[in-house]
C-alpha cells in the first residue's frame, strides 16, 4: 500500500519535472563552492556575486533559459568530487564552475573535462593547471596562486625594503606563498616562520617577531586566521609601527570583522571595488543595493565565470553541443570583465594586471581597499611556458 | 638567550593556558561528575562569544556585554541539559559522542542563521586596549594581562565552591556515588542541571574573553575543543586542579615550543631541516606530552583511579 502510493508519488514528480524540461531548452550550470562550515562565507559571497551575474543578465543566456546548481564541497577533496558527479551525470549540467580550494580543483578538473564539459574555475588558482596540465576544457577567471604574491615581492623589492619578517601557515600554499614572493624579493630576510594550519593565537610569534626587530612584516593569512593575526598584531601594537604587508589576508570579508585592525596595511590583488571601469561600477553600486555590503574578489571572478560562459554560449548561438566552438569564444575573452579588458593566454589563465592596495579609513567613517598603484601590467604567470597547448 | 623574551613567552603559554583551563573545567565537571562526553561543550563557548558580541553592542557597555552573555550561556547550557542531555547519562558514551555531535552542527547552523556567517566584530573595552611595559622595550597587550587574572580568580572561586560549600560537598558526593546521594533526599536531577549550567557559563567565559582575540564565527568552538580535551586527559578526567595544572602545562608548553622550538633544533642539527621539522614538531608537542603522561599515568595527573 505505501509502496504503491510512493510509485505514483514518484512518478507524478517525475512527470512533473521531465515535462517543462522537453518543452524548451536550458542553459544549465553546476557552481561548487564550501557553503558550510566556518569558510562558507566565502561561498556565500561567490554564490551571491553569480545570482547578481544572473540578474544582470535577465536569467537568460542565448535566449535560453539558466539553470543553476549550486553544490557544497564543504572544504573537503571527496565532496566536491561527488558533487561534481552528480551534477554531470543527475542534473546534466552544460558547464561546472566556482571551487575556491586547489584540491578540490585539481581532483575535479579531470572529471568533468574527461565527460566533454568546460570546467570554468573562479578561485583556485593551482599551479599544475596553469603548466604541465592545463587542458583545452579548463578555463580560469582568477588567477595563479603565486601571481599575487609574486606582486608583493616585485614591489617590496622595488622600495628595497630590507630585513623582513615572512609568516606563513605550514601547509603547501603556505609555502607556494612565500616561494612566489622570493621569486622577485631579493632583499634580506629575517626569519621565515611557519605557524600551525588553523592557529588561533599568534601572540607567541608576535613576541618572536618584535625580537628579531625587523622593517617589515610579509605575511598569508587566509579566512579566519587572517581575523586573528589582523587583530592580534594590532592589540601588540605593532600596527602602524612595523609595516605589514600581506597577501589573501585583508578583503571585504575580513574588514567588517576586524574595522580599524585593518587600516594601513597592504595587499596585492588583480581587483578591487573601486577599480575604475563601467562593468566594475554597476557590480558594485548594485551588489551593494541588493546584499548591503561591499563585494569581495573571490565574488568578481564568480560574476566573471558566469559572464565567459554567457558569451561562449552567445557565440554558439546556443547549439551547446558545439563544445569546439565555445572554447574557441572563451578564448576570445569576449565580454565586460569586472577587471577591465584582458586576454587569456595560452594556458587559459588570464594575463591581466596587478595593483597595489592599501587599507584604508575614508571620511565617512567607512574602511575600505584603495588602489594606490599598477604593480604589474598584462602580467603572465610563472608556468605557461610549461603548457603544451597550442591555439 | 634573551630572559625577557622567555619572560614574555611564559606569560603568553599562562594566557593560552588560562583560556583552556576555563573550558576544560566545565568539561570535566561534567564529564567527572555525570559521567557525560560532551563534544559540545565548544558550541557553548561560541555562545557566550556571540552572545556577549550581541549584548554589548544592544547596551554599548561591555561590562554590561559580559555579565548578559554568562547569564545567557548559564540558561543555554541548563536548557541544553533538560531538553537533550538529560535522557543520555545511563546510555553509554558512544551514544553520548553521537547525540553531542549532533547538537554541535545544530549551534553552528543556529549561529549561521542568527549573525550569518561572517566573522562578527568583537573587540575589548577601550579601557583595556592599552600595553603595560614589562621591560624596556617589551610591550605586553594589556587585556592578555586581564584575561590571566580572571582566570585564576575564577580558580580560585571553583576551588572554594567546590571544596567548602554545601553546594561543592553535593557535588562531589554526586560525583561519588549518584544513588546514596539521590536516596539521602537531594534532587539530583536539579543537582546536575545547575552543575551543567555553571559549566556552560565557564565555557561561556572563555568564549567571551576570547572574542576579542580571536575569530567570532560559526565553527569557532571546534577548533579548541581538541586542546581542551588533551588538557583533561592530561590533567586526569574530573578533577578541577588537574584541569587547571594540565592547562597550565598545555599552554606554557604549546607556546614555548612554538617559540622556541626551531632555534634550539638549529643548534642541533642543519638550519634548513630546523626550519621543516621545528613548526611541525611544535604542533605535535602536546599529543606527545599527552602520550607521555598516558603512559606513565593512564589516569592522568590527579586522576583517581575508578
Amino acid at each position: 500500500m505505501i509502496n504503491r502510493t510512493l510509485l505514483a508519488g514518484a512518478i507524478a514528480v517525475a512527470l512533473a519535472i521531465s515535462a517543462p524540461a522537453a518543452a524548451q531548452q536550458k542553459v544549465k550550470i553546476g557552481f561548487i563552492s564550501t557553503f558550510s562550515g566556518p569558510q562558507g562565507v566565502m561561498g556565500q559571497y561567490m554564490k551571491e556575486s553569480v545570482e547578481l551575474a544572473l540578474d544582470h543578465l535577465g536569467r537568460k543566456m542565448g535566449g535560453m533559459e539558466v539553470e543553476m546548481f549550486y553544490g557544497d564541497d564543504q572544504f573537503k577533496t571527496d565532496a566536491g568530487v561527488q558533487v561534481a558527479e552528480e551534477m554531470l551525470k543527475k542534473n546534466q549540467v552544460d558547464f561546472v564552475s566556482g571551487i575556491i580550494w586547489s584540491n578540490v580543483m585539481m581532483a575535479v578538473v579531470p572529471i568533468v573535462t574527461g565527460s566533454g564539459h568546460i570546467m570554468v574555475g573562479s578561485n583556485a588558482g593551482a599551479s599544475p593547471l596553469a603548466g604541465s596540465q592545463c587542458n583545452e576544457l579548463y578555463f580560469s577567471t582568477s588567477w595563479n596562486n603565486d601571481q599575487t604574491p609574486e606582486a608583493m615581492g616585485k614591489f617590496m623589492q622595488d622600495q628595497s625594503i630590507n630585513d623582513v619578517y615572512v609568516m606563513a601557515p605550514n601547509y603547501q600554499a603556505g609555502k607556494d606563498m612565500i616561494a612566489g614572493f622570493k621569486r622577485y624579493y631579493k632583499g634580506r630576510i629575517v626569519e621565515e616562520t611557519y605557524t600551525k594550519m588553523g592557529q588561533q593565537d599568534y601572540q607567541a610569534e608576535i613576541s618572536q617577531l618584535q625580537s628579531k626587530n625587523p622593517k617589515a612584516v610579509f605575511a598569508f593569512y587566509p579566512g579566519g586566521m587572517g581575523v586573528q593575526f589582523l587583530k592580534q598584531y594590532d592589540q601588540a601594537g605593532l600596527r602602524g609601527k612595523l609595516p605589514l604587508y600581506t597577501v589573501y589576508t585583508v578583503d571585504e570579508i575580513s574588514i567588517p570583522a576586524v574595522k580599524d585592525s585593518a587600516v594601513g596595511i597592504y595587499e596585492t590583488r588583480y581587483w578591487s571595488p573601486d577599480l575604475k571601469n563601467p562593468a566594475n561600477l554597476k557590480f558594485v553600486t548594485d551588489y551593494k543595493k541588493k546584499y548591503g555590503k561591499l563585494p569581495v574578489f573571490y565574488g568578481a571572478q564568480s560574476y566573471d565565470s558566469i559572464l565567459l560562459i554567457d558569451s561562449a554560449v552567445r557565440a554558439v548561438k546556443g547549439n551547446l553541443a558545439d563544445t569546439k566552438g565555445m572554447v574557441l569564444a572563451m578564448r576570445k575573452a569576449n565580454f565586460d570583465s569586472l577587471r577591465g579588458p584582458f586576454t587569456y593566454n595560452v594556458n587559459h589563465h588570464p594575463i591581466q594586471n596587478f595593483y597595489l592596495l592599501k587599507t584604508e579609513k575614508l571620511a565617512s567613517g567607512d574602511i575600505e581597499m584603495r588602489i594606490q598603484k599598477t604593480i604589474f601590467e598584462k602580467y603572465k604567470d610563472s608556468y605557461y611556458q610549461d603548457c603544451k597547448m597550442k591555439w | 638567550m634573551n630572559w625577557a623574551l622567555v619572560f614574555e613567552q611564559l606569560l603568553n603559554g599562562l594566557q593560552y593556558g588560562v583560556t583552556l583551563f576555563l573550558m576544560a573545567a566545565g568539561l570535566t565537571l561534567v564529564f567527572g561528575i555525570m559521567n557525560l562526553v560532551n563534544l559540545a561543550h565548544g558550541s557553548l563557548y561560541m555562545v557566550g562569544a556571540y552572545l556577549a558580541v550581541a549584548a554589548t553592542q544592544w547596551t554599548g557597555s561591555y561590562l554590561a556585554g559580559l555579565a548578559l552573555g554568562l547569564v545567557g550561556t548559564l540558561l543555554v547550557g541548563m536548557a541544553v541539559e533538560v531538553i537533550a542531555l538529560r535522557t543520555l547519562y545511563e546510555r553509554d558514551h558512544l551514544d553520548q559522542v553521537l547525540a553531542t555531535f549532533g547538537l554541535i552542527l545544530f549551534f553552528n547552523e543556529l549561529v549561521a542563521m542568527i549573525w550569518g556567517r561572517a566573522a562578527l566584530f568583537a573587540s575589548g573595552p577601550a579601557w583595556l586596549s592599552g600595553h603595560i611595559e614589562l621591560f624596556t622595550g617589551s610591550r605586553y597587550p594589556l587585556y592578555r594581562l586581564v584575561i590571566i587574572l580572571i582566570g585564576f580568580l575564577t580558580a580560585l572561586i571553583l576551588w572554594y565552591v567546590v571544596a567548602r560549600t554545601r553546594l561543592g560537598m553535593l557535588i562531589r558526593a554526586g560525583a561519588s556515588n549518584r544513588t546514596m546521594v539521590a536516596a539521602l533526599g537531594t534532587n539530583i536531577r536539579l543537582l546536575y542541571t545547575v552543575v551543567f549550567g555553571f559549566g556552560a557559563a565557564l565555557a561561556g567565559l572563555a568564549g567571551i574573553l576570547a572574542g576579542p582575540i580571536y575569530n567570532v564565527q560559526p565553527g569557532m568552538g571546534e577548533l579548541i575543543l581538541i586542546q581542551v580535551f588533551v588538557v583533561i586527559v592530561i590533567g586526569g578526567i574530573g578533577s578541577i586542579r588537574g584541569a587547571l595544572v594540565g592547562a597550565i602545562i598545555v599552554g606554557v608548553v604549546d607556546t614555548l615550543g612554538r617559540a622556541f622550538l626551531k632555534p634550539l633544533l638549529g643548534t642541533l642539527i642543519s638550519l634548513p631541516a630546523a626550519e621543516s621539522a621545528g613548526p611541525a614538531l611544535a604542533s605535535m608537542l602536546i599529543y606527545l606530552l599527552m602520550a607521555v603522561v598516558l603512559a606513565v599515568k593512564p589516569a592522568g595527573i590527579f586522576g583517581s583511579r575508578n
